[in-house]
């Protein structure tokens, strides 16, 4: 019958938690009007949880609760949640809030024939009528067993009272102590079937890391896995990280590493926002300087930046910069930047990134910095490692978050592999390698790889200079990569060569012009001759010229004087 | 009222009873057929074993849910015994005479008590 109630309703209406990422985790919140079992061993946060279902029922969806105490009284409950900022005796005065401490000394009850739970049932059902309750929180029911004798009576009548908080359309919470070989020590879940939540507290190489995971929940979807949540000031938060999927909305922005001659490196522009960049180097490779410069670049287009520190402590990070010219602390006073530092080994893997999941959503970044994410091998194999960077990968590509990662790789190690071995996950992977030539280390940049652009195939050299990071074309010829003080010897060598080859063709240049000139010389010397001679040779024409007329004249004045023919003569008679 | 008749009674160890009354709560919840079992045992059990020296109150949680929480009720019916001091508390329709009476303190849980039920 109840199959077939669900089968009509196919989405089951939910009752939200408003206990962060639970409702997410559940797809919406927990079965309404049913109630749920939240198993767990002691210490795992099955109080607390309740407690905060019914705090944020009350607070936020305007259902009120009521919370039957079977081991804490209802001072303690408040004074231990009071922390979490959650003001019970305020929440009870304003009636939104109903504690009843059920108290049970086996010693001081003597049983003298059949018995039932009525008295429970009566206190519940009146302290429900009492404020409207919607919510209702029995924690832990299974003191009822060491509390009463006969423990089939106990039984048959819880296995009532849950039909009854149904009936009664409230939605529950029942909590029960973790069994051995099952999830409760009284097998609760056989009774309360609708919806089962395992709390776990596994300690791990002395670190501890607290998991949920909803073992079943009939009747609607739910994440299967394990999902890390945390206890913090803000209460609990479950982190649903590993639901995540690659179907991210992708960005086709561009973004400057802050590093001038990178961005050209990678097709001109610098790496997509969104993605996420490697870099991997060996120690003192400057892998924190160059993420300084991507956070400072950020910082400066007015992005918000998360820099999780995993080695140094942020002051010692700011101070180190200063040496090459940067400075951050004027980004963390303009609130632009946000340093967490933690040591990998303060928590386990998940409740890192948990941690980091709070963070993240709090400050809402646009560029998260890791550095280095190597130092998680202290605490966890790699394969966890990289299920949990591959995680916060997915999570920040899902807020489009562009992720900066700095590894730590060994020298000697295989160049394309990273401790961590998360290459695959990694859209632009940066390399900063040792090159080790003639008694000097010096620092290579190369772009392993860079999905969807065009990237320089060349190493640069990487020179942390007081104004920053510099990149510098390494000098790569028959005799290998040169950097350093060689790469500076093999310019010096070819400025040499190259002021000479300046002086020989100036020396040819001037050759020529002399010659030309010489040439010019003769020409107007032959000019000058040519000149000369011409001048003497019409000189002589025209004394011939005249020479020949005065002799003609000669002539005719001799004829004339000889009278020698007539005209002569009429000319001389004309006369005068 | 009821305090100072609590304290008193607290001077006196439970078996030299002679003067004081003794006030018994029976809680119930409607008029079932355990809780009508109850209350008869309880008359007889009262009648054999305290003369009449006794006052039997019957408090109905259906009609009085409120009463449930002072008194820490859980189980029906539970017999809360008020007056002598110490408070003791037996639960259940009271059909196990012998157990009454070591839960009220009438008989310590001794072997010896045993020929008196005879």
């Amino acid at each position: 019958m109840k199959k077939a109630k669900l089968k009509a309703h196919p989405t089951l209406p939910k009752a939200p938690t408003g206990i962060q990422g639970l409702d997410e985790v559940t797809d919406g919140g927990l079965p309404r009007g049913r109630p749920t079992l939240v198993c767990g061993s002691a210490g795992c946060g099955k109080t607390l949880m309740a407690m905060e279902f019914l705090v944020r029922g009350a607070t936020q969806f305007g259902e009120p609760g009521v919370f039957m105490a079977f081991e804490e009284t209802a001072q303690d409950l408040a004074a231990n949640v009071a922390s979490l900022g959650f003001d019970v005796p305020r929440l009870v005065a304003q009636k939104k809030l109903l504690i009843d401490h059920v108290r049970l000394e086996r010693s001081e009850i003597q049983e003298t024939g059949e018995f039932d739970l009525g008295g429970l049932f009566v206190r519940l059902n009146y302290a429900i009528d009492q404020i409207g309750a919607k919510r209702v929180v029995l924690d832990t029911v299974e003191c009822l067993f060491a509390g009463l004798p006969n423990p089939g009576t106990v039984r048959s009548e819880l296995r009532r009272l849950f039909r009854w908080l149904k009936d009664k359309g409230v939605t529950a919470i029942i909590t029960g102590e973790r069994g051995e070989g099952m999830l409760t020590r009284q097998g609760l879940e056989e009774y309360v079937s609708d919806c089962v939540l395992l709390l776990d507290h596994r300690v791990a190489g002395q670190v501890s890391t607290r998991r949920l995971r909803v073992v079943k929940y009939r009747g609607s979807m739910h994440g299967t896995n394990e999902y890390p949540f945390l206890i913090d000031r803000e209460g609990f938060s479950v982190l649903p990280v590993t639901s995540l999927g690659l179907d991210h909305e992708i960005c086709t922005e561009r973004i400057s590493t802050g590093v001038e001659r990178l961005d050209a490196m990678l097709g001109g522009k610098g790496c997509y926002r969104g993605s996420s960049v490697l870099l991997s180097g060996t120690a003192g490779t400057g892998k924190t300087s160059m993420a300084a410069h991507f956070v400072n670049a950020a910082c400066a287009r007015g992005e918000r930046c998360l820099y999780f520190a995993f080695e140094e402590p942020p002051r010692q990070i700011m101070r180190n910069l200063r040496s090459i010219g940067l400075n951050l602390t004027q980004w963390v006073d303009k609130g632009l930047l946000r340093f967490h530092a933690s040591r990998p080994t303060l928590c386990g893997l998940e409740t890192h990134l948990a941690t980091m999941h709070q963070v993240v959503s709090q400050f809402q970044p646009h560029v998260v910095v890791m550095d280095p994410i190597t130092s998680f091998t202290a605490i966890g194999e790699i394969v966890e490692i990289k299920a949990m960077l591959t995680r916060m990968v997915d999570f920040l590509k899902a807020r489009r978050i562009t992720a900066f990662f700095t590894t730590l790789t060994h020298s000697g190690d295989i160049l394309e592999g990273t401790e961590t071995d998360i290459s695959s996950l990694i859209d632009t992977w940066l390399l900063l390698r040792d090159i080790e030539l003639s008694g000097e280390r010096n620092r290579g940049l190369y772009v392993l790889k860079s999905r969807g652009m065009a990237h320089s195939n060349q190493i640069r050299e990487f020179l942390l200079t007081s104004h920053g990071i510099e990149l510098k074309d390494v000098y790569v010829g028959p005799g290998g990569v040169l950097t350093g003080s060689a790469r500076l010897a093999q310019e010096a060598q070819e400025q040499a060569v190259r002021v000479l080859e300046g002086q020989e063709i100036e020396v040819r240049q001037r050759d020529l012009e002399r010659k030309r000139q010489v040439l010019a010389a003769q020409v107007a010397a032959l000019e000058a001759n040519f000149a000369a001679e011409e001048a003497e040779v019409r000189r002589g024409i025209g004394q011939l010229q005249q020479r020949e007329a005065r002799l003609q004249q000669n002539r005719l004045d001799m004829a004339d004087s000889r009278q020698a023919n007539g005209a002569g003569a009429a000319k001389r008679q004309a006369k005068p | 009222m009821l305090m100072k008749k609590e304290r008193s009674a607290t001077k006196r160890p439970a078996k030299g009873l002679a003067d004081e009354p003794w006030q018994l709560c029976l809680y119930v919840a409607g008029q079932t057929a355990r809780s009508l079992a109850a209350f008869a045992n309880l008359k007889r059990i009262c009648e054999e074993h305290l003369g009449g020296r006794y006052q039997i109150k019957v408090i109905d949680l259906l009609k009085n849910p409120q009463l449930a929480e002072g008194d820490q009720i859980i189980a029906l019916p539970t017999l809360v015994r008020r007056l002598p001091w110490p408070i003791r508390k037996i639960i259940g329709d009271l059909s196990n005479t012998e157990s009454v009476l070591i839960g009220l303190d009438l008989r310590p849980p001794t072997p010896g008590g045993h020929h008196h039920e005879d």
